[in-house]
């Protein structure tokens, strides 16, 4: 699917700058979007190297595992196939925390130590388990409580009230990870109908 | 909204504290589980280049050929023809494929409109209730080397859809019609 998505893209691209004679700038494209990865990626390191050490002290403290088994019941619910008082668990309730207040910085490192966690569970394969994808949904809808980007560019365009996006986008993104989820289920529903049961 | 914004000021730092106090607890060598802990967040950043870079080359090609723009003037009638504002279409389509690419449209669309107008607000609220499904995507998955990756892409993007609408349609009963 991914694979399908990212050939379209690019020969689509490539095939239309020849009618639309663009190719200078889809030439530029190509080296500018490489560039911007890597510096996106070079961004991160700091970022990642210092939460993932943090974090594996909270794990040696046993903190993960007291978070886990706090508030397993709730979350637990959303990802049925990750046992109790697992690692995972932990992870995903940080990732779900930080993202809620905004932290993007800090939710990411612990949303792929909880991928890892949740690749161990699925013994290793380089197949997404409905576990990953069940999170991966939930990521993707972002709940999240202050839109802070957002709001600094409502002030610097000189917004008369630059925090009334708060409620309607609180709104949205319920809406948005409550599809999340009822997508999500019943993709596995009608997988597991299918008999291809993973 | 004042108290929200000591919350998120004081949650790293309080994060932070717990984590040290609960090592001091329990006796934790906190310093040298750090540094062997954040060895691998060096690998972890390697390992997302490649698939950043592939993705992120396929967005911008497709976007400087134009073929982008074709996709939006196809689609925008459609959508014009159900009460969806044209303007908002671009940002609606890039929200789920570039996050620098939205937040680059979403700029300017309250920088042309004007931050309270419907547009506005609509592009604000748009921008801030969902995230980056592609980038998320392929964060997570090419961080722990997944290549199989089943329904997740039509998970995201159906749920991206619903989100959008739903942004929409907030928009239009808190702040009325256009």
């Amino acid at each position: 699917m991914i694979n399908w998505i990212w050939m379209s893209m690019l020969i689509i691209g490539l095939v239309f700058a020849v009618f639309t004679g663009r190719m200078e700038e889809v030439n530029a494209a190509v080296f500018e979007g490489a560039e911007q990865a890597v510096t996106l990626c070079f961004g991160l390191i700091s970022i990642l190297v210092f939460w993932l050490g943090m974090m594996r002290i909270a794990e040696e403290g046993g903190l993960l595992l007291f978070l886990s088994k706090r508030l397993s019941p709730v979350v637990g619910k959303l990802f049925p196939e990750v046992p109790k008082d697992h690692p995972a668990m932990g992870y995903i309730l940080s990732n779900m925390t930080a993202n809620f207040f905004g932290l993007g910085n800090a939710a990411t490192p612990m949303g792929i130590k909880a991928m890892e966690e949740l690749k161990k569970l699925n013994g290793n394969t380089d197949e997404a388990s409905r576990s990953m994808i069940t999170f991966l949904a939930i990521n993707t809808a972002s709940i999240t409580l202050i839109p802070t980007t957002v709001i600094a560019i409502r002030m610097t365009y000189g917004s008369a009230n630059p925090g009334e996006i708060i409620g309607t986008t609180i709104a949205a993104t319920i809406v948005g990870a409550t599809s999340a989820i009822l997508i999500d289920r019943y993709f596995h529903w009608r997988r597991t109908r299918l008999g291809r049961v993973r | 909204m004042y108290i929200l914004s000591i919350i998120s000021m004081y949650l790293i730092p309080a994060l932070l504290f717990t984590i040290l106090v609960v090592a001091i607890y329990k006796k934790v060598p906190a310093y040298e589980t750090f540094v062997e802990g954040a060895k691998d967040g060096f690998q972890l950043a390697i390992s997302i280049i490649p698939p950043l870079v592939g993705m992120l080359v396929a967005i911008s090609v497709f976007r400087a050929s134009g073929a982008l723009d074709f996709l939006l003037s196809a689609i925008q009638p459609v959508l014009a023809f159900i009460g969806v504002p044209a303007d908002i279409v671009p940002l609606a389509i890039m929200r789920p494929l570039s996050g620098t690419g939205a937040l680059g449209i979403m700029s300017d669309l309250i920088r042309v409109h004007g931050p309270d107008s419907f547009i506005g607000r609509l592009a604000s609220t748009m921008q801030g209730s969902t995230d980056t499904t592609l980038y998320v995507i392929t964060v997570y998955f090419g961080a722990v080397g997944i290549k199989k990756i089943g329904d997740a892409l039509k998970v995201g993007l159906l749920a991206d859809i619903c989100g959008l609408c739903a942004a929409i349609f907030f928009v239009m009963l808190v702040f009325g019609n256009m």
